[in-house]
């Protein structure tokens, strides 16, 4: 049976990630959670007034702060509660940009609560402008043709490791079963955690609606979204990629078509360095 | 009850810790800063069970507050200057969620240039953010007001600020009555969960999308809570004065029934007004003082009636660039009479009792507006 916490009927784009992504993952929130949800598509996701889409309770707060939001409410039901948990859901750009700062001061803090990143890669409810997830080479309102973004994305769940947390991990929606484990983990997690679900957006992107969990198996299996696992300081890579499925991945997507073969080529060299880096990782935790 | 003497920011820490606290999120700016160390002092000695947080920003304090009230917390904070203007947009959330948060703000100048001392800049940039602002003027006054804003927010479900001057209140030493906790429990009962707030057995969405079919109708309600605040203000003031003796009004007077001139004015100014009115009484000048305590509220109260006939003199220490002096400008959307609106005291310049009475003679000669930026010693 499909286990969620999200009621029928909701104001996603047909296709959209970041709504598979919730229906999968809610369904492991333990029954008392809150889950906190910063400006994002999820502001309008999470149903607008008096409707709700989901079946926990949720508190819609403004886009720099979610984790700061999450630590009062952590504070004032741990007064009542052991088994509450406080969840963060959040979009790449508070993720990685507007709202880092206060997510580095919660893991910092240590309190037990759980941040869940859905990334799409970019400002996607403001209309599709670049953050510091949009990959190399993509075209977005903000980096329109030929001033396609210059920058590589941030490696943000490195930054969220850095601050000593037991559990982080990588996901998305084409492994679902891969991501519930992960999310279970998470929440039972004594402190902090941190996951990063790569949830593709057909609007910003420029895919076919039905064709978002074929684009997120392929950003995991071609190695452009690694999915991995840090336990306890050992990392675990989950999917071993096959990187001559990137330009099928790079191919299909619009906000891609400024890549040309030479730019592929660069692409491919950032995504094997960038793997062969975790991979070194995940050896080392082997030897351990 | 018992005598204290205390300086103003340890006056805020003493009654914060008797007001049954349950959550402090802090972080620490300039003449903010003894007021939440003495919050630590007091966690380290075991002496509050409210959990004191260390946070990463203001703008992260604020964010605190909210979950923390959202989730039936009674909180805490204190902030100043830039720390408050970092706050801004969570201080819109904060009162359009009806949270009863309690912050006290001692007021200072804002920058450029670089400058930690008295000016009302930062709160009265805040004022249309939904807070209840009461500007405090001595020890007493500012250790009561702790304690009746939590009953105020409360009841109102609106958050409240306690401002007190930078260093003329908040580093200043100055005896006051410290209550029993039993008498203030009695005032001030436990806090009772909101009924919009977080509830498993009933799992809101709170804060969701709210469109022109329905926005408005909370800002109106937002908007009548602020008038009910009015009655309920002038409510708990008999309450505490049945309580501990001490009856405040709205509109602190000083001098008044006779009066030709009035100096109105807020925060420190008032005590140092009633010494320039003392003065420029004993050379023929018959002048008395208003004390505005609350700028939002703006409590017309009878205002009109007691202003009528009068010389009205505003001293304020702040300014809103393109228009005036805040306090100025707000009386003369309610009286008749002539305002005489006067800026001094910017960024901590000392406006003493003599400077008071020279701004006096000043607008008598000359009845017009002006800067008083001279520093008389
Ligand atoms: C302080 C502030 N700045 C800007 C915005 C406008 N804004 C709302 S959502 C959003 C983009 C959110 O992007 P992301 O976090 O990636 O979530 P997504 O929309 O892609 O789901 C922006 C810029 C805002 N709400 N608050
Ligand atoms: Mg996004």
């Amino acid at each position: 049976m499909y286990e969620t916490k999200m009621n029928k009927g909701h104001l996603a784009c047909a296709g959209c990630g970041a709504t598979i992504a919730m229906g999968l993952a809610s369904g492991k929130f333990p029954e008392k959670s809150v889950v906190v949800i910063p400006a994002s598509c999820w502001s309008v996701i999470g149903g607008p007034l008096p409707y709700r889409t989901l079946n926990i309770p949720s508190v819609h707060t403004a886009f720099a702060c979610a984790p700061a939001v999450a630590t009062g409410i952590y504070y004032a039901l741990a007064k009542k509660y052991k088994d509450h948990r406080v969840i963060v859901w959040a979009g790449d750009g508070s993720s990685f940009d507007i709202g880092l700062q206060s997510l580095s001061g919660a893991l910092e803090r240590g309190i037990p609560f759980t941040y869940i990143c859905y990334d799409n890669e970019a400002y996607m409810n403001t209309g599709i402008q670049r953050s510091s997830a949009t990959p190399l080479y993509t075209i977005t309102t903000t980096t329109p043709e030929n001033a396609f973004k210059k920058e590589n994305k941030k490696n943000f769940l490195e930054i969220a490791i850095a601050h000593n947390i037991e559990y982080a991990a990588t996901a998305t929606i084409a492994f679902p079963d891969d991501l519930k484990k992960k999310v279970e983990k998470a929440v039972s997690t004594k402190g902090p955690s941190v996951i990063h679900i790569f949830s593709p957006c057909p609007t910003g992107q420029g895919f076919k609606e039905m064709e978002s969990v074929k684009i997120s198996r392929l950003a995991g299996i071609s190695g452009f979204f690694p999915i991995y696992e840090y336990e306890n300081e050992k990392y675990k890579i989950n999917i071993e990629p096959d990187f001559s499925r990137l330009k099928e991945y790079i191919t299909m997507q619009k906000r891609f078509a400024s890549i040309d073969d030479e730019s592929l080529k660069k692409i491919e060299k950032i995504v094997i360095q960038n793997f062969n880096r975790l991979k070194k990782k995940s050896l080392l935790s082997l030897n351990n | 009850m018992k005598k204290e003497v205390l300086k103003g920011n340890y006056v805020v820490a003493y009654a914060v810790k008797q007001s049954d606290i349950d959550f402090i999120p802090v972080y620490p700016i300039t003449p903010q800063t003894s007021i939440i160390e003495k919050l630590a002092d007091f966690k380290a000695k075991n002496e509050i069970k409210a959990d004191y947080v260390p946070m990463e920003s203001e703008h992260s304090v604020m964010a605190a507050c909210i979950g923390a009230s959202l989730a039936n917390a009674r909180v805490f904070t204190a902030t100043s200057g830039q720390g408050l203007l970092y706050m801004h947009e969570l201080l819109h959330w904060a009162s359009g969620s009806r949270l009863p948060i309690v912050m006290s703000v001692v007021n200072r100048a804002v920058a450029p240039g670089w400058n930690i001392w008295m000016d009302q800049s930062d709160t009265i940039s805040q004022r249309d953010t939904g807070w209840i602002q009461i500007y405090t003027s001595n020890h007493q006054e500012v250790y009561d007001h702790i304690i009746m804003a939590y009953k105020l927010a409360e009841k109102i479900n609106l958050p409240v600020m306690v401002i007190l001057d930078a260093f003329f209140l908040s580093h200043t030493i100055s005896d006051l009555i410290i209550e029993d906790d039993e008498k203030i429990k009695k005032f001030l009962p436990p806090k009772k969960d909101l009924p919009f707030g977080i509830d498993f057995n009933n799992p809101r969405s709170i804060g969701s999308l709210s469109d022109p079919s329905n926005y408005m109708e909370f800002r109106k309600k937002i908007a009548d809570a602020f008038i009910e605040a009015e009655s309920e203000i002038e409510k708990i003031y008999d309450e505490f004065n049945i309580i501990f003796n001490r009856k405040y009004e709205v509109y602190e007077k000083y001098m008044d029934h006779d009066a030709d001139y009035i100096i109105v004015t807020t925060g420190t100014l008032f005590e140092n007004s009633m010494l320039a009115a003392d003065s420029l009484r004993k050379s023929g000048i018959k002048t008395g003082v208003l004390k505005v305590r609350f700028l939002r509220p703006f409590i017309k109260n009878n205002l009109r009636n007691f202003l009528k006939g009068k010389k009205v003199i505003v001293i304020d220490r702040n300014y809103s660039f393109g228009k005036g002096g805040v306090f100025a400008e707000e009386l003369r959307s309610i009286i008749n009479e002539d305002v005489y609106s006067v800026i001094a005291g910017l960024g901590g310049r000392d406006v003493p009792p003599k400077t008071i009475e020279q701004i006096v003679i000043k607008v008598i000669k000359e009845k017009k507006d002006f800067w008083e930026t001279n520093i008389y010693v």
